[in-house]
Order: C-alpha cells, then structure tokens, then sequence
C-alpha cells in the first residue's frame, strides 16, 4: 500500500484530540497545534491540513493504528491477534515490510497461520496445517467460513475421531484463505477451543489453574471413585498420568497443574504456546480407569520366554504407546512389533485361550482365597 | 451483548454425539439474535469448565441440551460452570418443571441464566410430533398411525421417565394418534415387545434420547426386532409381527429442536420470540429452505 486511507487519516485526526500513542507513532491535539511522531520524524503546531499532509506521508503507521485501535475489538483479540505479528516486539515498518513480502508468520498448536496485507493495511489472515507449509495452494481444499472448520477437525487424515482437539493429530490439505482478525479468531476458537482465552489469562497472570488434587476432589458420580487414588504423599501415579496423556506427543497444551499447589511433577509441562489449566475429561475418564486397576495388588508369574520374545514384547509396548504400529512395514520383520512377528509370537506363546505361555491370570494363591471365600 | 450456550454431553468415543448440538446451535445461531451462540460438552471442547471464559458477552444463556433433570443438570453442570450459590431448590421444580434460576459464575464474574433442560419443555412434545411427520414424510400423519414414546428409564434417575410420561400424555391428550404410549429400554413396558402394546398396525417409534449413538442405532432397532444386525441397517417402515414400524432415531436430531432451545432461553428472559415462529416455519419437513427466498 502506498497511499493513506482517507477515513483511516480522519479517524487518527479525531483520535488525536484525547491523544494517540501505538507502535511508535504519536498525535495529540495541543495548545498550539497538533503533534505527531514516528520514531524518524517529529513535528509540532501542525494545522489540520498540515496534520493530514505529514501522517498522510507515513500511511503505514495510520492504517497500523487504525487496525488495533481503529475499531472495537475485545481485548483478548486484539493480545492475540498482536502477539500473531509480534507488534510488541517488531517495528511497524519490519512488520510491514514482512507481510508484503509474505513473511510474516506464526504458529499456534499445529496451525501456520500467515499475515499479509490489505490495500487499505487491514491483515489477512491464511491458515493450514504446519505440514502443509510447502504445499500450494492449488493442492488445499480451499475454506473460507470458520464454522466449517468444527468438522473439519472431528477426525484425523487417518479417519479416526479426534476426541481431544489439542492432540497433534490435527489433519491436513486445507487452507482457510482471506480471514480477518474476528474470522480468525473464531477458526483458531474451533479448532483448539478456550485456548485464545486461557492463554490470555496467563499473558495477564490471571489464569486460574486447578492442580490434580483439587480437580479430583470434585469429582462425583461414577469419578467420585477417583479420589481414592491419591494416599498419602505419593504422586508417582499422577507423574505416570501425565507421561502417558499430557506429553507434546500427545497434547499439544503446555501443562501448568502440577499434584497440588505445594508439590511439583516430575514429568515436563511441555513446550505449548498455551496452557491446559486442568486434567481435563479425557485425563478424567483414563484416570477412573486406572484407579481400578491400580486398586489390584501385584502377583507372581512365571513365564518361559526367549531373551529375543522378551524384547520383543518391549518393542510391541513402545510401537504401541508410541503410536507407530501403522509405520512398521508390512514385511519389517526386524522390527519385533512388525504383525508378522507379533502373530508368530502369539501362536508360539499364547494358547487357545488367549493366555501368555499359557499361564492363567488367576494363581493357585488366588484359587484358595475363593475357595475360603465360599465356604 | 447476549450470548447463548447450549451444554450438552458429547462423546470421547462417538464422533456424531455432536451433531445435533452443532446443528442447533448453527440454526440458532443464523437466526441473528444472540451476539455469539456456544456449544459446550462434557466430554469434549470446550468443556463446561472453560467455555463461558470464551465469550464476551456478560449476560449468557445457559440451555442443557439433556432430556431430563438428574445428575447432570443438578449437580454437574452448576459445578463446572462454578455457579455461586446453585441450589436446586432455586428450580423449585417436581422433577420436569424447572424453568431458569440466574446465578453469576464466579471464574468469569458473568450473568448465567441456568435453564432446565429441554427435554421437560412442553414444546418437546411438538417435537416429537414433528419427528413423527419427518420420519413419515406427513405433515398431517396422525390418523391411522400410532406412537410410541421411548425412554432410557428409571434406571439412573426416575426422573427421565416423568420425561417420557408428560409428552406421551401430552399427545394423547392432543388425540391426533390412534394411540400414544411411554415404553422403556429397561423397565415395563419394554420398548422390546413394542407390537404387543398397539392395536394400530402402523407404529411410530420416538426415542426421547438427544443424539443417535449405541442406544439408538443399535440396542433399540435390534431389540424390537427392526433388523438382526444394525450394522446392516432397516427399513422405514420396517415390517414386524403383522405390524409397521417407523422408526425415528433420536428426537434431539430433529431440527425443531433449535426451537426448544430458544423456549427456554426465552423463559428465562431472552429476546427472542421473532427467531422462534422463524425456527418453526423453517423447520418443517415440507419446507422448502433455501430455495429461492
């Protein structure tokens, strides 16, 4: 852009009558005239029409101003949509001159989410999967209503459903083309959900994280169980609930609750740009589930198996916990998770009825109690 | 600025538990009179916990999109959403009849008109009806056709078959249908023996559940005998001991159902009446939407 928007000039003379002061321009109306400032120019006692020449000469601050001060805008928008451009941090011309040349470029989760310019300086916003980055836009489904983005974002490129909108399964080959800032922000509220607000909260020091304890505390009904869970001081349990959920490999929140407010993970929140402020329902519903399982006491058994079986049952464990078992090649038969492997090993060492080397769940031990049990 | 929540359920397993809060929610939503209308799930996103921090409206409209009042909508949902100072006794209700009662929520220090549920809303026995037409293909279906009403039952809570009893008597008070019974998935009368219970030869099945999943996709086509495995599916009307039945699905998939969500929030001090006769006439089955106008 070249050339100052009329209506942008007079609504920056209007604003400078109680005062303007964004990214480095400054205009008051005072005693003697008006001043207005860049960070390369000063000028004081300026007429009306002398006022319009001068900021007319520098339209990027004018329409820079105008777009975050211009319109009204919740404050959370206009944090996030800043911190998109770095503004608090890069000048308006670097900016500027980054967004016409394509440049300018942030990351949200897994979104990429590009910033151009308007003629009139208003930004575009262009979103897609990070993945997508060298793609051309010809090769994307091209999108351009942020309420489409709520199916878009139900399954992954491998079909299944994604019940945790922050997990980094966030499918590709599509592209949101020509948002503004609202259109964005409400793309980027249906893909990650609350993520804009909680992060905001944090910018301000005001989020409000709800630590494990407290969170299972409240839970009722069929969760209510939970609770009993947590004895004494220990948190090992918990540590190993957020290495199997709330890992980057898994959830792309930064987690901020820890056991309780005095005692600290010792598992990593992770690298996110935003924050999960409390186990949320997925961590909830696991948790239950655990709690039962971790209520049986540890037993003896005895299975017979090769050094090379025992290591491949960890190597089965690690492709699954690690997701990769779509991965192995289908003739991989080095890698001990490989299917042709694995059913090798179940038809060697698990018998008709489903049990390891064919030792039974139940022990002898077991056996007595039920049998005192009954009597 | 207003705003519009609709609290639902929602699934970690089933993909299309959030299809019809989303449908109504979109309905709502291009009606034009809430600034921002907001879904949020139990066991999706947003969550209870965290939606209402995603608006900017300071005055909000709190609908469960549930069938009936329980633990859901007495203790859940006011928990999560830290509504300061819920008492159910603020519903003053017999168990279908809670209205609204407004609270503020103390995270985001907003005004939250919490509603009662829309399955206990006179309008739902409109629905029901209108899932009747839809399901038929008969704006006026009525004569010659029975109607069942089916419900979880009392299982987890009695009150969800006060639920299906006020509208099944509601539309047999009405007397468009030969006959109009409540049957039940796990109490008497079971939804399973659905023949034994009409005289009418065709019978049309509503099941009073919010969205089609394993309840209604599943156990309820197979146990009245619509089909032996409804991974094959059946047909509408399906054939069964002399009898036909038009089998609806969930009623909460109904697109009437945009218009009990704006009953209660209306109820509870929403301006919103033009967007409900809106909802209404755009709805129906013989409707023609978007077809020029």
């Amino acid at each position: 852009m070249t050339d100052v928007d009329d209506q942008q000039l007079t609504a920056l003379l209007s604003a400078a009558e109680t005062g303007v002061d964004c990214d480095g321009v400054t205009a008051e109306l005072k005693a003697d005239g008006y001043l207005f400032e860049t960070p390369d120019e000063h000028h004081v006692g300026l007429s009306e029409p002398a006022f319009r020449e001068i900021a007319g000469r520098n339209p990027w601050f004018v329409s820079n101003w105008y777009y975050w001060h211009g319109r009204d805008r919740p404050d959370t928008e206009i944090a996030f949509l800043r911190w998109l451009e770095n503004a608090d941090d890069l000048s308006v011309s670097d900016r500027y001159e980054m967004m016409a040349d394509g440049d300018l470029v942030a990351s949200w989760g897994e979104l990429r989410i590009e910033i151009t310019l308007a003629d009139d300086g208003n930004r575009i916003y262009t979103v897609r999967n990070e993945a997508d980055a060298e793609r051309t836009i010809e090769t994307l489904e091209i999108r351009s209503d942020p309420f489409t983005a709520r199916e878009l974002v139900k399954h992954d490129d491998r079909g299944r459903y994604r019940p945790l909108k922050t997990a980094p399964t966030l499918p590709t080959g599509w592209t949101f083309v020509d948002l503004d800032g609202r259109a964005l922000a409400e793309t980027v509220e249906y893909v990650y959900p609350a993520t804009i607000a909680n992060w905001y909260l944090e910018q301000q020091g005001k989020l409000d994280v709800d630590h494990w304890r407290e969170t299972m505390q409240r839970q009722s009904g069929i969760y209510g169980l939970i609770k009993t869970w947590d004895r004494g001081d220990g948190y090992e349990h918990v540590n190993w609930v957020t290495e199997a959920c709330c890992d980057d490999s898994q959830c792309l929140k930064r987690r901020e609750w820890e056991y309780d407010d005095e005692t600290t993970l010792d598992v990593d929140g992770g690298e996110g740009v935003f924050p999960c402020r409390e186990p949320c329902s997925l961590v909830v519903s696991a948790a239950r589930k655990w709690t039962q399982l971790e209520a049986e006491e540890p037993k003896r058994y005895e299975f017979e198996l090769t050094p090379s079986e025992k290591e491949q049952l960890e190597a089965i464990i690690d492709a699954v916990a690690d997701g990769e078992t779509e991965s192995i090649r289908e003739a991989d038969i080095y890698n001990g998770a490989n299917r042709y492997r694995t059913r090798f090993l179940r038809a060697k060492r698990v018998d008709e009825a489903g049990r390891l080397c064919g030792v039974s769940t139940e022990t002898d031990a077991d056996t007595d109690t039920d049998a005192d049990e009954s009597t | 600025m207003q705003a519009l929540v609709i609290v639902a359920h929602g699934s970690h397993l089933n993909p299309d538990a959030s299809t019809p809060t989303y449908d109504h929610a979109d309905t709502i939503r291009s009606a034009g009179v809430f600034d921002e209308v907001r879904t949020a799930f139990w066991k999706e996103e947003p969550s209870f916990r965290e939606v209402l921090r995603t608006l900017e409206s300071e005055e909000v409209y709190v609908v469960p999109l549930f069938i009936s009042e329980g633990y859901f909508t007495e203790e859940v949902i006011p928990r999560e959403l830290r509504l300061e100072g819920w008492d159910l006794d603020e519903w003053d209700s017999d168990g279908t009849s809670a209205t609204h009662a407004t609270f503020e929520a103390t995270d985001v220090g907003k005004t939250v008109h919490y509603c009662g549920p829309v399955g206990t809303h006179d309008a739902m026995s409109e629905v029901i009806v209108r899932r009747a037409e839809t399901v038929t293909g008969d704006d006026d279906v009525g004569d010659g056709f029975a109607l069942a009403v089916v419900g979880h039952g009392t299982e987890r809570n009695e009150n969800s078959a006060k639920a299906v009893h006020l509208h099944a008597d509601k539309i047999a008070k009405t007397g468009r249908f030969e006959e109009v019974k409540a049957l039940f998935m796990d109490e008497d009368p079971e939804v399973d023996d659905v023949t034994d219970f009409f005289e009418t030869t065709d019978i049309i099945v509503v099941p009073l559940f919010i969205a089609d999943g394993y309840h209604t996709q599943e156990d309820i086509p197979e146990d009245m005998g619509l089909t032996d495995d409804h991974r094959t599916g059946w047909e509408t009307p399906a054939a069964v001991d002399d009898h036909r039945i038009w089998y609806a699905g969930a009623v909460g998939t109904e697109a009437l159902m945009a218009e009990v969500v704006l009953e209660r929030a209306a109820d509870a001090g929403a301006a919103v009446e033009t967007a409900i006769r809106d909802i209404d006439r755009r709805t129906k089955p013989s409707a023609n939407i978007g077809a020029g106008d």
